[in-house]
């Protein structure tokens, strides 16, 4: 099913080939591919994108994906309003 | 990892990778530069991505404006093969009080001084500028159009892979462990990948240069300050200028993706390298920017994150070479404008190690000042 065309961060419109693309050109972590090229940074926060990076990113290194480093979980969890954390709403 | 160099650099965000590109391009071989983590991922990678020429000090002031001249041609002189976005929307500097607006008007007499083309202008024409400012007790703001954005991972980016082409080398995921001196002089790196030897060290490492001095047995007078940010979802251009309210102790910007990124300054913050975010922070920045900025208060936030200022006694960088070891060279202090001011500060160091003439004399950002007392005291940092 996985064609060069695959997306693998649907927030951002990232395929399957530009990842691997990073990857061959060394860029380690799931943090550098991030903020090279936002994976990860839309509004889902990476929710699908992070574990198929890290598969193959674990594939790229022959190691288990348990192994590849993870990148903070930040809040919020799903986006909210400005107005709300300002108490307005 | 090789065992010797004649530079190595510690510290792979803005500072680092930029003197290892103007060391490389003026013709120095074997240069190593060493980070931590990832590159960018320290201070410049957590920033808040402005780029402005709106300083109090003369010494911050000249540093901003030459930087902004080479952030118009870095795609190009680079060859950077993405953007590095640079946006030149200004910035809009805010004053809410009317001893902040005398501070303000003192400050754009330093920049009108330096060439820097600031305007004042009335709440009216600020309005102009930003329809959704909030002018409600506003007594004047500072407006400089050749402000604007620059995306830190791209240009540490772009730094990176210019000085790769010149043969710098890398090691990411790489710490030091301790410095080794012979007769007052710097001798060697050690890291977690083995030894270096050097005889030139380049302390760029934002706020833990403080740690990597005290290897080397001398005490900078820097300490760390958290600071928080937050982005939120890309929506239609609508804000040309990086908006500042010290009042409010503000920043807010639209990126060229869209999004917003803003950020406040929290004065309890204790000195400590706390980088944990905080339910407090949104609330607060979230308080502010509505205020300043009411219509965002329909903007969604998607994440939160932090860093820290590398501060120093009077938030103008210190660039010296230690006392206590001849040939290591501190790039430190920036107090949360490293990345706008990184490429001319990295051309300045570059210029005096190698015995260079300058563009503008070093010793003004030495060690001596705090001895002597003549402190350039900053003060427009948010």
């Amino acid at each position: 099913m996985q064609t060069s065309e695959t997306i693998i961060c649907r927030c951002e419109d990232i395929t399957l080939d530009e990842i691997k693309s990073l990857i061959s050109q060394g860029y380690r972590t799931i943090d550098e591919i991030k903020r090279v090229i936002r994976a990860g940074m839309g509004p889902c926060q990476g929710r699908t994108c992070r574990m198929l990076i890290a598969q193959e990113l674990a594939k790229a290194y022959g190691i288990p994906v348990g192994e590849v480093l993870m990148p903070t979980f930040r809040a919020p969890v799903k986006p909210v309003k400005l107005g709300t954390f300002a108490g307005g709403e | 990892m090789q065992k010797l160099a004649n530079v190595v650099i510690i510290g792979g965000g803005i500072i680092g990778c930029a003197v290892a590109y103007e060391l490389a391009v003026r013709g120095v071989k074997d240069i190593v530069v060493l980070e931590k983590r990832y590159l960018s991922s320290g201070a410049t990678g957590r920033c808040g991505a402005g780029v402005r020429q709106q300083w109090g000090t003369e010494t911050n002031a000249i540093l901003a404006r030459d930087s902004v001249k080479r952030f118009e041609s870095m795609n190009e002189e680079l060859e950077y093969d993405r953007d590095i976005e640079f946006k030149q929307g200004g910035y809009l500097m805010v004053s809410y009080t009317q001893n902040e607006w005398n501070q303000y008007k003192k400050n754009v007499a330093v920049q009108h001084s330096l060439g820097i083309p600031t305007k004042m202008v009335t709440p009216l024409e600020a309005l102009e500028i930003v329809p959704h400012l909030n002018i409600n007790g506003l007594v004047g703001a500072t407006f400089c159009q050749t402000d604007g954005h620059a995306n830190p991972f791209h240009v540490v980016d772009a730094y990176y892979k210019a000085a790769s082409r010149l043969g710098v080398k890398f090691e990411t995921y790489t710490s030091v462990t301790g410095l080794k001196k012979e007769k007052g002089k710097v001798s060697a790196v050690q890291t977690t990948k083995g030894d270096i030897d050097t005889p030139i060290v380049i302390n760029a490492c934002g706020y833990a240069a403080g740690t990597l001095c005290a290897m080397a047995g001398f005490e900078l007078p820097l300490y760390p300050q958290r600071h928080q940010a937050l982005v939120t979802e890309p929506v239609e251009p609508c804000q040309g200028p990086m908006v500042i309210s010290l009042h409010h102790r503000l920043y807010c910007q639209q990126t060229p993706h869209g999004s917003f990124i803003m950020g406040v300054g929290d004065p309890h913050e204790p000195k400590d390298f706390n980088i944990n975010s905080s339910w407090e922070f949104l609330e607060d920045v979230a308080r502010q920017a509505t205020t300043v900025l009411p219509l965002l208060k329909n903007l969604r936030v998607v994440r939160q994150w932090s860093g820290l200022y590398d501060m120093s006694p009077d938030a103008n960088p210190i660039l010296d070479e230690i006392p206590e070891a001849k040939g290591m060279w501190v790039a430190a202090g920036f107090s949360g404008h490293g990345f706008m001011v990184g490429p001319q500060t990295a051309v300045l160091l570059a210029q005096k190690i190698l015995g260079q003439e300058s563009f503008m004399p070093i010793e003004r950002f030495g060690l001596d000042r705090f001895r002597r007392g003549e402190l350039l005291l900053e003060p427009a940092v948010v």
